[in-house]
């Protein structure tokens, strides 16, 4: 609390820098629109999300039907759900206590479990079950998915260079970075678009992908589709064994690099143990044979090995340009996106208009103040200048707080800040008509301006928190522009309202103390 | 004080004047509602110019990095990437052009993809001061709780009118605050001009500071009710209003000198939104003394309700926050 003022903001960075370790300075977080910068929402595809969840259930069903030696004919996708079709009905009792293992536990361990992942029953014909993800489970799945995608996204921007963005979860399934600074989002948009999962298959010994399309794909293989950069690029595509021999999350390091023969910009990358041991093992099983290298489900390269791999490490090549070479390396260094991110919403501000908005927004609110406190003075004399004082007292506040609370200014801000200076006036308006009607009636001064305070306060009171309501409203639904709009309009009219009956009131309870003890008549100047 | 020298000031405010504004309320109500009921044709017929916030789409402003930009060049190069309408208009000062491209169908990528046309083909003369790009999802959203809160402001200040005042001010209330919200947005439907978040927004603020209005004029009547129990509801009514239209009048000309400091310095950006601010000022001042007083006349108000609040507030008055000036 000690730290927070609003002194600060009235001096550039360099100066408060320099200032003595005593005095204030944190200074008012300027928004994305005056500094300039990036803001993206991204929404994840939770369809995506659903499906890849199912295929792995079914891979774990088959499993778990396989140890315990139960026969099954099927297991497919149904809608949202997974069928197991069992091959003599009479097991179904016993299937199903062994695929309830399956289910998982949803929730944590401090506040203990709050329901199951998925439910296993029995479909309604004898020897169907029905595996079917619960919406908490559901859910779960999304939250946990939205985490590792914000982590992914942080590591590939943290890779673009030293920036204070900032990346959090926002609703059920979006993401929103904010980027200040940055105003070629073409990188970034690169970076953050692919999910960059990567994939090594054995390529089908003898069907090629014209033939599998042509008549049927043998099982465990699927064709896959070539991506642009692959060289020898095959219309068709390839038929690849749909269970890869390494997965992209063994990979521990990509970095960019050039061919040492063709000099291309290529891909190197390291293994985890593991990985390791799986890649030098395929790889000296098939020596003379292709396999496959394939990203986000497409084909990059599909080289002969010519010899096993058995360091744990080797290098993607492709139609790589630089940009392409590096991007990539740190989209495979980050790890993969559990799922496709999409921009819903993209608004970036160069610097230049920031700055051309900023000082604009400085005009105008020094003409508003300006013209708010000549009409006050004009109108009300001495006791104006006392208001006008308030006025200032509720500028400095409202900045005081907006730094306190860590809010951002924005330029709907600062249009909302030179709106409550006209409008926090309205107190005073409201308190100095009040006492000149009670001096029309008659009253003297003192008792004049003392019903002035007290029954102006009630009207106040009553105006101000109706406003209130609708700049509450106006946070709680907004986005965006609005939000930063309200914050300011929320903080002015309670500060206007504290001036207004305090500074001003204190002002004016001074000035009748000033007024009396030089002993003259009291004459009330408004 | 010992800073201040005393001097008066000027109160030009003919505190005489008596308006006889309950005589003219039949024909005061008659044109609100043709301006009401005309504004709803407007939204019907010509729709509004909504921004890309809720429409969806693109919006590009660029600054050619020297002279004026050549808009007809621009068009030129623009209209042939078959992204449907793109609009260009010139935006601020001549080197300033903002450019607009319509929602593409195929979802949310193909905004992106629209954006990337717009930026390879206008090259590398131009610097990109500001992109929006709003999908489809995000633009119903906006929306949705665009309407959504313009009507749950109404809906939290009449309850709270209703729970400081009879049920009659409510309904005052109510109806100032949709003739406030109906009319400007029917402006904005007239002239076509572009309707984004910020006018929603301002929509809110006219709201806040329409009621403000109308809460301290009927604040006055509650007074007198209680001062004047014998006197006609009609003549109380004028006097109510006769007795605050110093305050509604001086209060109105700072806030907008305030909104008119934003509306010419405040930049490009600000401009509809100030404009939108200036209008719903007017208007939020007028339907406070001509609507939402005179609807009383109306609908009648019990004056022993008025009678029996009175018994509670001042007393609670006074024991606030209000240590007495000695």
């Amino acid at each position: 609390m000690k730290h927070e003022f609003a002194l600060p903001n009235f001096f550039s960075k360099e100066t408060v820098a320099a200032w003595p370790g005593f005095m204030p300075k944190r200074q008012l977080a300027l928004g994305l629109d005056l500094r300039g910068g990036a803001h993206l929402l991204l929404a994840m595809d939770t369809a995506e999300l659903k499906k890849d969840w199912l295929a792995n259930q079914k891979e774990d069903v088959r499993k778990q039907l396989r140890t315990a030696k139960i026969g099954f004919s099927a297991i497919g996708a149904s809608g949202d759900a997974l069928q197991v079709r069992l091959v003599k009905p009479e097991e179904t009792e016993a299937a199903l206590k062994e695929l309830r293992k399956l289910i998982q536990p949803i929730g944590n361990a401090i506040l203990g479990t709050s329901g199951r992942d998925v439910s296993v029953e029995p479909g309604d014909e004898p020897g169907l079950i029905l595996i079917t993800p619960t919406e908490p489970g559901l859910q779960e799945r999304v939250a946990n998915a939205a985490s590792a995608s914000i982590e992914t996204v942080n590591r590939r921007i943290n890779a673009l260079g030293t920036a204070e963005s900032t990346i959090v979860r926002q609703g059920r399934d979006r993401i929103l970075i904010q980027y200040p600074g940055l105003t070629d989002t073409r990188q970034l948009k690169e970076l953050i678009g692919k999910t960059a999962k990567l994939t090594f298959h054995s390529v089908h010994p003898s069907v090629s992908a014209e033939e599998a399309k042509q008549t049927r794909v043998p099982i465990g293989y699927k064709v896959y589709e070539s991506d642009e950069r692959d060289e020898v690029r095959q219309g068709a595509g390839y038929v690849l064994a749909e269970t890869p021999v390494v997965h992209g999350d063994d990979l521990v390091d990509a970095q960019p690099s050039f061919d040492e023969r063709t000099n291309e910009p290529i891909i190197s990358f390291r293994f985890n143990q593991a990985g390791a041991r799986r890649f030098g093992a395929f790889t000296k099983d098939h020596v003379g044979e292709p396999f496959a290298i394939v990203l986000d489900e497409k084909v990059i390269s599909a080289p002969v090995i010519r010899e096993p791999i058995l360091g744990g490490s080797g290098q993607i090549s492709g139609n790589f340009t630089v940009e392409s070479a590096n991007n990539l390396a740190i989209q495979l260094r980050s790890g993969a996106l559990p799922a496709k991110l999409t921009i819903v919403e993209e608004r970036t501000v160069g610097p230049s208009l920031g700055a051309d908005s900023i000082e604009a927004g400085k005009l105008a609110g020094l003409i508003g103040c300006l013209s708010t406190a000549i009409l006050t003075i004009a109108y009300y004399g001495t006791f104006g200048v006392y208001a006008v004082i308030g006025l200032i007292v509720h500028g400095l506040l409202i900045v005081a707080l907006m730094s306190l609370i860590g809010t951002t200014l924005t330029l709907p801000g600062i249009a909302g800040f030179v709106l409550t200076i006209g409008m926090a006036v309205d107190a005073n308006v409201l308190i100095y008509e009040r006492i000149r009607e009670e001096l029309r009636t008659g009253k003297t001064p003192i008792s004049a301006i003392d019903a002035g305070f007290t029954r102006a306060f009630v009207t106040i009171a009553d105006s101000q928190l109706t406003t209130l309501a609708a700049a509450v409203i106006m946070f709680w639904l907004g986005s965006g522009p609005i939000r930063g709009f309200a914050v300011t309009l929320t903080i002015g009219i309670l500060t206007s309202v504290f001036s207004a009956v305090t500074v001003t009131r204190l002002l004016v309870a001074m000035w009748i103390r000033y007024s009396k003890g030089r002993g003259r008549a009291l004459e009330v100047p408004v | 004080m010992f800073l201040v020298p005393d001097f008066k000031g000027h109160d030009f405010f003919p505190h005489n004047l008596r308006l006889p504004f309950m005589r003219y309320k039949g024909l005061c109500f008659g044109l609100s509602l043709f301006f009401m009921a005309l504004s709803l044709v407007l939204f019907f017929t010509l729709s509004f110019n909504f921004g890309v916030d809720f429409k969806g789409g693109s919006l590009i402003e660029v600054q050619a990095k020297s002279g004026a930009a050549d808009i007809a060049a621009m068009r030129k190069s623009l209209d042939g990437l078959g992204i449907g309408e793109v609009q260009i208009q010139s935006f601020g000062t001549e080197s300033d052009v903002l450019i607009r491209v319509e929602q593409q169908p195929g979802g949310e990528d193909a905004q992106q993809a629209a954006l990337k046309k717009v930026v390879d083909a206008l090259g590398d003369g131009f610097v990109q001061r500001r992109v929006e790009v709003v999908g489809p999802a995000v633009s119903s959203e906006l929306r949705t709780t665009g309407v959504i809160a313009v009507l749950a402001s109404i809906v939290a200040i009449v309850v709270y009118v209703w729970f400081r005042f009879e049920w009659q001010f409510a309904l005052g209330a109510v109806v100032a605050l949709t003739h406030d919200v109906l009319v400007t947005a029917g402006i904005f439907s007239l002239f076509q001009l572009q309707f984004d978040l910020s006018i929603v927004a301002a929509l809110l603020t006219i709201l806040g500071y329409s009621v403000n209005d109308t809460v301290v004029v009927s604040d006055r009547i509650r007074e007198n009710m209680r001062k004047f129990k014998k006197m006609d509801l009609n003549e109380l009514l004028d006097i109510s209003i006769n007795e605050t239209l110093s305050r509604t009048l001086l209060t109105g000309l700072t806030a907008i000198a305030g909104i008119l400091a934003l509306y010419f310095f405040g930049g490009e950006v600000l401009r509809n939104f100030s404009f939108a601010m200036l209008f719903g000022i007017l208007i939020g001042t007028y339907s406070s003394v001509f609507i939402a007083a005179p609807l009383l006349g109306y609908l009648g108000v019990k004056r022993d309700l008025g009678a029996a609040a009175a018994a509670t507030k001042p007393a609670g008055g006074k024991a606030g926050a209000n240590p007495t000036i000695r």
